[in-house]
């Protein structure tokens, strides 16, 4: 138990039904005991909706609501707040098509999700791996170390990333010191550069937080089946890969949608770090709609155009993840 | 070879290569962050890793040119406001969905539930004319109501619920305890741990929110933390020494937090999939 985190413990263990007290006393009463326990559940029921409704009421106004007005502004242009209907009605989809910027902006996020989510996940499998050893020594202090980068916002590190890449700043000093440039590298002015650096962030950044996830995972795993692939002669990457990882999958699938979902929604890096820079060569696709909807002439309309083409990237994506998970079963 | 050496402890050295450079690299940044706010931007530059002498000096410079306290008084108004509030609509609709469950419910969960794959982004516009048309730009109000119910701490407050015995339920209804009461007196307390995880995530998530507020808070005046850190880059020549100190302010809360409840923070980020 002392690698991960075990499981929340359940604070009251749960037991065979028992055939509750109440129902016996209304037993006792024939006449009464059917209109009175009509009116009971009927009454728990309306209390259960009671119970629920003021956060299923917000969810549906702040979440579903905005994202159908959403699709509805898509449809329309105009400058601040007097819109019309657009001629022809998919004119801000077309739009999308040609604006080059948006390609981009696309490019960028893929580049992204598709180099960082892998070897995120990846490290994060063989870190888990590691630290689920029964007789690693320092667990806490790996694990805490590993984890620790999640205590700070995005908006932080990207600002402490900024520094360090700095032109003038400590990784080329440290490289220049070691004689692997000779040169100043401009790591946020060169655009393959740029992104190589606001992927080194996302690494740097979440990989503890996937790692815990599959060490939550893990530990529900059941040690024997380890123990049997070793006395198999299966040495540790075969167990990784043959028995931990078939055991692990319907986390894997969780942790792959969970990273996919966020890199596409990328904002706070792209803004802090690199501020979409050079030009638009690193910018993600939330920081452009930010850009058009919230600065210089706001475009709600093309704005709400950017923000479904978000969601739709998301959700195929999603869909499509799922899939691939449910094939290998 | 002359020396002996076990040949399980030589295999053992690759992991504990890789788990060393793992730590030192999730640590580095961190270490970074904590002697910069100590030394000069042109030390800084210089890539000294030494602590400085200079904390008192960056400090000084930073509250002389920004409005810390206020950006600070912000933060916290609107994370622990998110958090108290989130807490209470989440768990009682996690406590409603499970201890009240009838078909309707179940099937009404499983629509809310896809509200979190909605990406923030297609909701952003509409949500600040929303807010916009009610006057509530530049408010608290409108940086926390968007977070206060979420679909993932009602889910795992539903999911804890599933723990709770009915039997217990049943012997305080006969006690003659209302609905309400055996909620806030007998579910909260057996729930603490539930509360704690779900506080320590949204407080934290809330703390760091940053696309939102920069939406919504037009005006400086109502800034956040990470909204004032963001904006200590704008100009043409930065303070490396102050910026960094300003970010470890900034840090400092969740980095607290986090290093006293470790244990619960992991536990609220995969507490629903349990």
């Amino acid at each position: 138990m002392g690698a991960g985190f075990p499981p929340a413990p359940s604070p009251l263990k749960k037991a065979e039904p028992l055939v509750s007290i109440s129902t016996r006393l209304a037993a006792t009463h024939p006449r009464t005991q059917k209109p009175r326990r009509m009116r009971m559940e009927q009454r728990r029921n309306l209390t259960g909706w009671v119970f629920l409704l003021p956060a299923a009421f917000l969810i549906a106004l702040m979440n579903f609501w905005p994202m159908i007005q959403a699709l509805v502004l898509s449809f329309k242009t105009g400058r601040g707040t007097r819109l019309n209907f657009a001629q022809p009605l998919w004119y801000n989809y077309q739009r999308l098509f040609q604006d080059d910027i948006f390609k981009l902006t696309v490019t960028n996020t893929l580049i992204y999700l598709v180099i960082q989510v892998p070897i995120m996940l990846i490290l994060a499998l063989i870190l888990a791996n590691l630290l689920n050893a029964k007789d690693l020594r320092f667990k806490t202090l790996w694990r805490t170390a590993i984890f620790l980068p999640c205590a700070v916002s995005l908006v932080s590190y990207s600002l402490v990333f900024r520094t360090m890449f700095a032109t003038d700043g400590f990784v080329n000093d440290a490289l220049m010191s070691m004689n692997l440039t000779h040169a100043q590298i401009n790591w946020l002015g060169q655009p393959d550069t740029a992104r190589m650096v606001i992927i080194l962030g996302l690494l740097w950044r979440w990989t503890g937080y996937n790692m815990v996830f599959y060490l939550a995972a893990m530990q529900n795993i059941d040690y024997s089946t380890l123990e049997a692939a070793k006395i198999d002669g299966a040495g540790p990457v075969k167990t990784l890969l043959y028995v931990t990882v078939p055991q692990l999958k319907p986390i894997i699938l969780l942790t792959a949608i969970m990273s996919t979902n966020g890199t596409i929604q990328l904002f706070d890096e792209s803004w802090n770090l690199t501020n979409g820079g050079p030009a638009y060569s690193s910018m993600s696709m939330s920081h452009y709609l930010f850009e058009l909807s919230f600065q210089k002439n706001p475009n709600f309309g093309y704005g709400a155009a950017i923000s479904y083409a978000i969601l739709i990237m998301v959700a195929i994506l999603a869909a499509i993840q799922m899939k691939v998970g449910d094939r290998r079963d | 070879m002359t020396v002996v050496i076990n040949t399980r402890t030589l295999r053992k050295i690759p992991g504990y290569a890789f788990l060393s450079v793992s730590a030192i690299l999730s640590l580095f940044p961190l270490f970074f962050m904590v002697v910069s706010a100590t030394n000069t931007s042109q030390d800084v530059l210089n890539s000294r890793l030494l602590p400085g002498v200079h904390l008192l000096e960056n400090f000084a410079k930073l509250v002389g040119s920004q409005d810390v306290g206020t950006a600070m008084w912000h933060s916290t108004v609107n994370a622990t406001g998110t958090t108290v509030l989130a807490l209470i609509f989440c768990s009682l609709a996690g406590y409603g969905f499970e201890v009240f469950h009838s078909r309707g419910k179940d099937r009404l969960m499983g629509f809310l539930l896809l509200a979190i794959m909605i990406p923030f982004a297609a909701t952003m516009i509409p949500l600040f004319q929303m807010f916009a048309d009610f006057g509530l730009i530049n408010s608290s109000i409108a940086v926390i109501m968007p977070t206060i119910a979420t679909p993932f701490l009602v889910l795992l407050f539903r999911q804890s619920a599933r723990s709770f015995p009915h039997e217990i339920l049943e012997a305080a209804r006969i006690d003659g305890l209302g609905e309400v009461s055996i909620f806030v007196r007998i579910f909260l307390p057996t729930m603490r741990s539930t509360y704690a995880a779900a506080a320590v995530i949204t407080f934290m998530a809330a703390w760091n929110s940053f696309l939102w507020p920069k939406v919504i808070l037009i005006s400086n005046a109502y800034q956040t933390m990470p909204m004032l850190i963001s904006n200590l880059t704008a100009g043409y020549v930065t303070d490396y020494g102050m910026l960094m100190l300003a970010v470890l302010i900034a840090s400092l809360p969740t980095m607290l937090i986090f290093l006293v409840l470790q244990r619960t923070f992991a536990e609220g980020i995969t507490g629903a999939i349990k």
